[in-house]
């Protein structure tokens, strides 16, 4: 089973739009996101199979097997 | 006088009289400048109760103390008059250079009445001012009524309306250096009323500032601050606003096909992310912004560049109406622009008659030609909204705006929309707080009197849960007061993304050799929320209306992230009462307006 990132705005820059990770058992935000290489301060928004929070929660938040996170560096507009 | 230029024109184009009059210093410092001292003056000289249209209506040109100062973003000017949209006061802002300019022609404000009996347009020059024939002007394009008024004064700053603001429609915009825009409630169609297409602008004196050093090193700070901070020094310059349309979507909150969805699995292809790499060529800043959110972009039609979207521009004309072309959103913003319409309520008002004609409420036969108001039409969108900008055939009942529309059919639930005006881009059931700043809107709906959005999605300045309720009143209030304030001093709103009350308190009292501390300065915002407040009870907008379309009360969001939540109005109005020390039927006490200085 794989887990889809979605990654957004300057978090693309050399990663692509979407990656694709085989699912671990127990795998969490975290663990995706040392791997794509980058930090919790550098998130400003993270949803985890459709729910948001603070992002020191999501981090821990456990991922389904065919599940999805986005990520958001920081942005705004209105 | 320190910041202010102390003198305020009046120009009645009834009788054709110039006049001016020196500026209330401490009237305009208990209201700020902008749309506090707008309202104020507005107040002060408008009967509630009148017909917008009327010649007895006036329409206030206003800047701000921080106007035409170095302070960042300092070119923003108000346009206050009671809106023919909404029947509430209307204050509409826009960026450009144009209220920076109004600074250096030597005035605060430029009071217009009366009404003239033929196309005019008033020129300014420092100390002349005239009221020229604009016979040749009217019925043009913006673009193209500004380039003649650029041409007769080439030095000046221009500010027009288009055919849909001469046509009264009430969603009309203020256009002005061609593609920025005053743009909400309607504004456009009380210039229309007084036979009035543009105001060009020119001078060369300057506010004198209280502490210049101290200015100096303030704005260093604040500017240094905007440029730190992740959203002002990189998300904003970088993308636009136009970066909101996923982080939007992905929350669930992005409303498609007249706010029956949330959630659009295509909403990439017009996302600040394809804008910037396939349609940018540059960014355009306002005057002294440090920001520059604006976008220059090109397209298939407009090859050369013109004005780009905004982030309410994408999704109005796309996930709205249930389409996902950039193409059709940049042509449908460029002809807003030329034709002086409000993109919200412009592209709200066809979702509604799409979603009216789904239901079958507008039928074939009404419209008088074959293209039909149906979702995912691409061909419909610009087709309409030139019928709709020239009040032609089916258009004319287009151009009265969504709410009037679904009335019309006797249906005005399908007008997503609060107090007449419509919903900007996030839909209120998956942000609670956000649904309470829609209902209590001095304007009705709208999302830059108190952009919740901030802390319940963006986490500016920290996250809130979304769907909680508890402290929301309050950060509503202090949204709503703040934002006040920040419309008062002449600034642009994204500043408040890096920016506190202190730092806006700091370079206030530089610029006017005051001592307001960040909590006076709220309590003037404040202030300023009670007279709107004010004025919009004597109008005869009760508190009944502080409410949302019940799509947003009865049904649950169908799809998505938000799925199942309904805005949950009735428990959090109480409590917003409460928080502004009004009773609990939404009016404000006299003990409250006493303690704020207003009676
Ligand atoms: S942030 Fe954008 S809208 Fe605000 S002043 Fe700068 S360019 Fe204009």
């Amino acid at each position: 089973m794989a887990i889809t990132v979605k990654l957004f705005a300057t978090f693309r820059v050399g990663r692509g739009k979407i990656v694709e990770m085989d699912y671990v058992p127990g795998m969490t935000a975290q663990t995706v996101i040392d791997s794509l290489g980058i930090t919790a301060p550098e998130i400003a928004a993270l949803i985890v199979d459709g729910v948001d929070g603070k992002v020191e929660n999501m981090l821990k938040v456990a991922i389904k097997e065919d599940g999805y996170l986005a990520i958001f560096p920081p942005v705004a507009g209105g | 006088m320190f910041g202010y230029m102390g003198k305020i024109l009046r120009v009645n184009l009834t009788t054709g009289s110039i006049t001016t009059e020196a500026l209330d210093f401490e009237l305009a410092k208990k209201y700020i400048g902008g749309r506090g001292l707008g309202t104020k003056l507005y107040l002060d000289e408008v009967d509630p109760q009148v017909d917008p249209f009327a010649a007895e209506n006036k329409i206030i040109y206003i800047n701000g103390p921080l106007s035409g100062t170095a302070t960042p973003t300092g070119g923003r000017y108000m346009v206050v008059t009671k809106s023919p949209l909404t029947g509430t006061i209307a204050s509409s802002n826009s960026g450009g250079e144009w209220g920076a300019f109004l600074k250096y022609a030597g005035y605060d404000a430029i009071i217009v009445e009366g009404k003239a009996s033929l196309p005019v347009y008033i020129n300014i020059v420092e100390d002349q001012v005239e009221i020229l024939p604009a016979l040749d002007l009217w019925g043009k394009y913006t673009s193209e009524a500004s380039a003649m008024l650029r041409e007769k004064h080439p030095e000046s700053k221009v500010l027009t309306i288009g055919p849909a603001g001469e046509k009264l429609s009430q969603m009309a915009a203020v256009m002005n250096e061609d593609d920025r825009a005053a743009g909400r409630s309607g504004v456009g169609a009380v210039m229309g009323s007084k036979n009035l297409k543009a105001i060009t602008v020119f001078g060369k004196q300057k506010p004198v500032i209280a502490n210049p050093d101290g200015l100096k090193t303030v704005t260093k700070e604040c500017r240094g601050l905007i440029k730190e901070n992740g959203v002002t020094g990189g998300g904003l310059p970088t993308y636009g606003t136009a970066v909101l349309v996923n982080i939007i979507n992905e929350h669930g909150i992005y409303p498609t096909n007249n706010f029956q969805g949330g959630y659009d699995p295509g909403a990439e292809a017009v996302s600040g992310e394809t804008l910037t790499e396939e349609y940018l060529i540059k960014r355009s800043p306002c005057h002294h912004c440090p920001i520059g959110c604006g976008r220059f972009v090109k397209s298939k039609k407009h090859p050369d560049g013109i004005g780009g979207p905004e982030y309410e521009t994408l999704w109005v004309f796309a996930g709205d109406l249930g389409i996902n072309n950039m193409e059709i959103v940049i042509d449908a913003n460029y002809w807003c622009n030329e034709l002086g319409l409000d993109t919200i309520s412009a592209g709200a008002t066809l979702a509604a008659a799409m979603e009216l004609y789904q239901r079958g409420f507008i039928t074939d036969e009404e419209l008088d030609d074959d293209i039909k108001l149906e979702f995912g039409n691409e061909e419909a969108v610009v087709h309409w909204l030139m019928k709709m900008g020239n009040r032609e055939g089916f258009g004319d009942m287009l151009a009265r705006g969504s709410y009037r529309l679904a009335d019309y059919y006797g249906v005005p639930e399908y007008s997503m929309s609060v107090k007449k005006q419509d919903l900007p881009a996030y839909d209120p059931r998956g942000v609670q707080g956000q649904a309470l700043q829609y209902a209590t809107s001095n304007r009705g709906g709208c999302h830059v009197r108190g952009y919740l959005i901030s802390p319940e999605i963006l986490a500016l300045p920290e996250k809130l849960e979304r769907f909680d309720l508890e402290g929301k009143p309050v950060w509503v209030k202090i949204f709503q007061d703040l934002t006040a304030v920040i419309d008062s001093l002449g600034l642009c709103l994204f500043t408040s993304f890096a920016l506190g009350a202190q730092q806006y308190a700091d370079m206030v009292n530089e610029v006017l050799g005051t001592e307001w501390s960040a909590e006076e300065l709220l309590m003037a915002g404040e202030r300023i929320w009670n007279i709107e407040k004010l004025f919009n009870l004597e109008a005869g907008i009760m508190p009944e209306e502080d409410t949302l379309p019940p799509r947003f009360l009865e049904e649950e969001m169908p799809e998505g992230p938000t799925k199942g939540w309904v805005a949950k109005l009735d428990e959090l109005l109480p409590l917003y009462y409460k928080e502004r020390g009004w009773d609990e039927d939404g009016i404000p006490t006299e003990e409250r307006l006493e303690e704020l200085g207003i009676l």
